[in-house]
């Protein structure tokens, strides 16, 4: 049966029959280098192209339909043109800590990758506190914004980054609880442990309500978390123009942009990996059959289609909620998500000592 | 791959981002203009500094999270042996979170969530 495992084994062994053991590490290091840049790369221009083709199907219009079939070089077209804008620092900004900011939010969004299981054996770094990790690590990216708005030398910059970072740390609390209460379910932090525990089904399914409110508490949490709408309130464009990256052009602006993006499908996997599973095909007890049929398709094509189904939820939200204004933002998550999801990860802990799930 | 997939993730990210920047100057065919540098202001010259008061409420969510963050740190071991130390360790977890959810309804009491 096809599988990435045996694709990248057979590289591994390869690598480490042909050279010596330290020669053989760098060609792997380099070999991840390639991959993850080209991953990197060719997910911005989906998902901006996903992005725009879904707000046109919601809002029953075409979308980019003019460059390559269909309108699918669209984000690369814009993508050169983007190279070619001149990136601009304002007079009077930290030229320093200007800079820096999209190396930091590139960085922290590339960090997350690494415990992220694509398929079954594929994965970069199997960290036995994975899940700890991501959420340690993709908390940096708001210093990244932090920084990028206050060197900025504009209101509005600081204002937006001052806002995404009240946001993002208050919506990081609740996600963190739902997170929580897939650990304790599973009994382990390493991905791959995660994965394995759901061999019977998925967590979400296996759980009752309590797994079902954990998950639409993360759902809700991690759409803020990316500063998505309706919590785009950093970036409201009819009060802030731009929110943190106002004054950023031409490339630097488009490491922001990608590391957005990037961030939706961190969330998003991380979403699939706990609740749905992650590589693991659809399981239901003991139907051999049926379990049997579902393992013909290859992991890769679970984990993606998940992820995807994920994002295009949260695409989704954008085009059915109306954006939320900033205090009520701040008591929708301080007043009603946090107390609900610590009371519901006693819950979820009930169900998980008394054996209650399926 | 162990934790050198931290160091060679770092370089691909600084890699990326730098080698993206590099070849846009190549590509950029610039113009110089007093008015380029000024920081956007909707069309009217900008007026003092931004870097002066800004909502002190941004403060108490920042101490506030912090508490709570911290909290999350404590949770994480305790959701690993959860199962193994049995119902014992719900009944700690639920007087922590008592504890503190009797400071948050505190701060809520004093005005803490209210956004001005």
């Amino acid at each position: 049966m096809f599988s990435l495992e045996y694709i990248t084994d057979s590289i591994q062994h390869w690598l480490y029959s042909t050279f010596n053991p330290t020669m053989a590490l760098l060609l792997e290091c380099l070999i991840i280098i390639l991959l993850v840049t080209a991953f990197f790369g060719v997910l911005g221009l989906v998902l901006v192209l996903m992005e725009r083709k879904v707000a046109a199907r919601m809002q029953i219009r075409l979308g980019p339909n003019r460059v390559g079939p269909k309108g699918m070089l669209q984000t690369t077209a814009d993508t050169i043109k983007l190279m070619m804008k001149e990136g601009l620092t304002p007079d009077g900004a930290d030229k320093f800590l200007f800079n820096l900011a999209p190396f930091i939010v590139m960085i922290a969004a590339m960090l997350v990758l690494a415990p992220i299981a694509f398929a079954k054996g594929f994965q970069i770094w199997d960290i036995n506190i994975g899940v700890l990790y991501v959420s340690a690590v993709s908390s940096v990216s708001v210093i990244g914004i932090l920084m990028a708005g206050w060197a900025s030398n504009n209101k509005y910059s600081l204002l937006g980054a001052m806002r995404s970072g009240a946001q993002i740390v208050s919506y990081e609390l609740s996600a963190g609880l739902s997170i929580i209460s897939i650990v304790v379910l599973s009994g382990s932090l390493q991905i791959s442990e995660i994965i394995a525990s759901q061999q019977t089904g998925w967590w979400l399914f296996r759980g009752h309500i309590p797994v079902i409110i954990a998950f639409v508490i993360f759902i809700i949490a991690v759409t803020a978390e990316t500063n998505r709408a309706p919590f785009d309130l950093a970036e409201a464009e009819s009060e802030l123009t731009a929110g943190f990256h106002t004054e950023y052009s031409g490339m630097k602006f488009a490491l922001f942009f990608l590391a957005e993006y990037i961030n939706i499908f961190i969330v998003c996997a991380i979403g699939a990996t706990l609740f749905l599973g992650g590589w693991m095909p659809l399981h239901i007890g003991h139907w051999k059959g049926f379990n049997h049929i579902m393992d013909y398709i290859p992991s890769s094509v679970w984990f993606l289609g998940k992820t995807f189904f994920l994002i295009f939820l949260i695409m989704w939200f954008r085009w059915t909620f109306p954006r939320l204004r900033v205090d009520q933002l701040l008591s929708l998550e301080w007043k009603y998500l946090l107390p609900i999801s610590m009371f519901n990860l006693l819950l979820v802990t009930l169900i998980a000592i008394m054996g209650w799930h399926f | 791959m162990g934790s050198v997939a931290l160091l060679v993730l770092t370089i691909a990210a600084i890699l990326f981002s730098a080698g993206g920047i590099l070849v846009s100057k190549f590509l950029v065919r610039g113009s110089v203009n007093a008015q380029k540098g000024q920081p956007y202001e909707c069309g009217i010259p900008s007026e003092g500094s931004p870097w002066n008061q800004f909502n002190v409420g941004y403060y108490l969510f920042a101490l506030l999270f912090l508490i709570f963050d911290v909290e999350l740190i404590f949770v994480y071991p305790w959701a690993v042996v959860v199962k193994k130390v049995g119902i014992m360790a719900l009944v700690e977890i639920a007087i922590f979170f008592f504890i503190l959810f009797t400071g948050f309804l505190y701060a809520h009491k004093k005005g803490a969530l209210k956004w001005m």
